[in-house]
């Protein structure tokens, strides 16, 4: 067996290892063994093209011990409410790896350098490849920028910022226009206009990149137009890259634009659709591995990036039907129908407010608790002392459960990860569609943060924004305690009449001292 | 079978095993399993080493195109490091009871 064949092999059992960690990953109790399982796949493929021929091993050492350290500083630090932040900028790295890999492959397939043999040049299928690469891989990247600007609350808003959030902004935005502007002048020449105008279409794409990031509102008008725009002008550079592939400016030309793409797709997306966001991006990331993987005829990048490909698409598709909304629309649209929204005091003129004291008696003599988190309970940091309350009631013979929607958090599955760190176990975690019908069988609900996926306008009011998504009924359950600093609506921005029932309790307070003060009462009792 | 072929015959496949076995996968660890593909696409990786590791005079060597791949080593390992790494951390939070 030749040293070729053992590669590939070893490629194989690397496929076979991915596929393992996934099919693992279906349940709490294998999931870590396939987790391991993933990474000992990784190391596989890493070893296996490591004995397939003789390497520059500085280069090596020194790529993998910079990503190494700053890889596992980054995941041991990260608090697991910025989760999302963190995969949003990893799924960036990933497509920036696929465009720097296929631009590198590129010149040294089509590129001549003073003192090097003649390049050995490549078939279609590898010039198509690459440009499939510099195309989803830029858009990934800018995009998970976006992504992760909008969640870590620094892009496209109007409050003040924080230094470190200044700085992040700022920074990007003008490293990415003085680079272009750089490269674009370095690589001006006189003798050709043609090659002027792909240096310009540099220079214009970086400012526009840089330009965008500044923006302060989600959406500006002409934006859908500019998004044809750019992505008729990938396309066009894609062609003319196949054209061409030994003229390296033309690649980076191809990558501008397509970043123009990745940030205009990304920005016009409003914060509740996030999870679908970052989601969408986890797929791309996969597609341009995939698309990698066809520039150097690889099949265990094929085969990796196909099954993280799928995994992004059905995450979309699940978190869509969760919002109600098909994935046109959140790329494109506004937020569903906006008919007349009611007016708020004329909903919230019924509304009783509730102590800690009169809320300890509802619970006191509760047979059955179900606890509904929103990513407001996370703000609050409420999630420790929400499991201390629910510890409590148990003690007293109650049960409890929590009813998790699956746009709770900010990505998908974020509200589980939340509470579980908080010690809450996983089959006390109900989705959204096995609690509803025994809503009717609750004694209390706890609303703790959560708004919009509460509110039966989505049910009754086929006009409202938010009509058919599904909700979590928490309104045929027999008293309702929603805990909320104040009457302010949520990303929907409609009001909601749960709050006016006559069966529901609010308790208006900070999450977190509002679960304290409950504790304190019930102790009482 | 011309190898285009061949490598679009896998690329269908896998992701046709790839929905077959996701759609498994429970709201539950939904997070972890992002994270987790994240890890996977870092496979790129392999690119990466390939080309940053090039020595001058072989098919994947070019005096630009290797710092670029360098860099991408980087992004790649950060990715397959930090994955796992992350997603580890959560797994365990979800085994104890």
């Amino acid at each position: 067996m030749s040293i070729e064949h053992l590669t590939n092999t070893l490629y194989l059992v690397a496929s076979i290892l991915f596929i393992y960690d996934l099919k693992l990953l279906a349940r709490p109790r294998t999931a870590v063994t396939g987790n391991y399982l993933g990474a000992l796949g990784m190391v596989l493929a890493v070893v296996a093209t490591l004995i397939s021929g003789r390497y520059d091993w500085g280069m090596i050492v020194l790529g993998v011990a910079i990503g190494s350290v700053i890889g596992a500083v980054t995941a041991l630090r990260v608090k697991m409410t910025a989760m999302p932040e963190m995969v949003g900028l990893f799924n960036g790295f990933g497509g920036a790896a696929s465009v720097l890999v296929a631009g590198s492959a590129m010149m040294a397939a089509f590129t001549a350098y003073s003192g090097g043999p003649a390049p050995t040049g490549g078939d279609l299928q590898m010039k198509i490849a690459t440009v499939a690469s510099g195309i989803i891989g830029s858009v990934t990247i800018f995009g998970s920028y976006v992504a992760f600007g909008k969640l870590a609350e620094f892009l496209c808003v109007k409050w003040k910022l924080k230094t470190w959030q200044k700085v992040v902004k700022y920074g990007v935005s003008a490293a990415t226009a003085i680079g272009a502007i750089w490269y674009g002048v370095v690589h001006w020449n006189p003798k050709s206009a043609i090659e002027d105008i792909y240096a310009l279409v540099f220079i214009l794409s970086g400012l526009a990149i840089g330009g965008l990031l500044l923006l302060k509102k989600d959406r500006f008008p002409g934006m859908d137009a500019l998004k044809v725009i750019s992505a008729v002008a990938s396309v066009a550079f894609g062609v003319l890259v196949v054209m061409q592939p030994e003229n390296v400016l033309l690649y980076w030309a191809l990558v501008g634009v397509s970043g123009i793409l990745g940030v205009l797709l990304t920005v016009s997306i409003g914060g509740a659709d996030m999870p679908v966001v970052i989601a969408l991006l986890n797929s791309y990331s996969g597609l341009a591995a995939t698309a990698t993987g066809f520039v150097i005829n690889n099949n265990v990048l094929i085969i990796a990036g196909a099954l993280v490909g799928a995994s992004g698409v059905i995450l979309t598709n699940i978190m869509c039907k969760a919002m109600n909304r098909s994935l046109a629309n959140v790329l494109f649209g506004t937020m569903g129908p906006t008919g007349d929204t009611p007016d708020a005091d004329k909903v919230y003129r019924t509304v009783k407010a509730a102590s800690a004291d009169e809320v300890a008696m509802v619970l006191d003599s509760a047979q059955r608790v179900v606890i509904v988190p929103g990513y407001g309970m996370a703000v609050a940091q409420a999630q420790h002392a929400v499991r201390d309350l629910a510890n409590q009631l148990e003690a007293r013979g109650t049960t409890v459960e929590y009813a998790i929607h699956p746009v709770a958090g900010r990505m998908p599955g974020h509200m589980n990860v939340l509470l579980a760190e908080a010690d809450v176990p996983y089959d006390k975690l109900i989705e959204m569609d096995y609690i509803n019908p025994t809503m009717a069988q609750v004694d209390v609900v706890i609303v703790v943060g959560a708004n919009d996926v509460v509110n039966p306008v989505a049910r009754t009011d086929p006009k409202s924004p938010i009509a058919g998504m599904p909700i979590i009924d928490v309104d045929k359950a027999r008293t309702v305690v929603v805990i909320k600093r104040s009457l302010s609506p949520g990303f929907a921005g409609i009001p909601n009449p749960l709050f006016a029932m006559d069966n529901t309790l609010m308790f208006f307070n900070d999450g977190k001292k509002a679960i304290l003060e409950l504790i304190a009462a019930i102790k009482e009792l | 079978m011309s190898d285009l072929v061949m490598l679009l015959t896998v690329f269908v496949l896998a992701i046709f095993v790839g929905i077959e076995i996701i759609t498994k996968v429970p709201p539950t660890l939904h997070t972890p399993l992002m994270s987790g593909s994240n890890a996977i696409s870092g496979i790129t990786i392999v690119g990466a080493l390939l080309l940053a590791g090039a020595l001058q005079g072989t098919e994947y060597f070019h005096p630009v195109g290797k710092p670029l791949a360098l860099v991408a080593l980087v992004f790649a390992t950060i990715n397959v490091v930090g994955g796992y790494v992350v997603t580890h951390r959560m797994l365990k939070m979800f085994r104890r009871k």
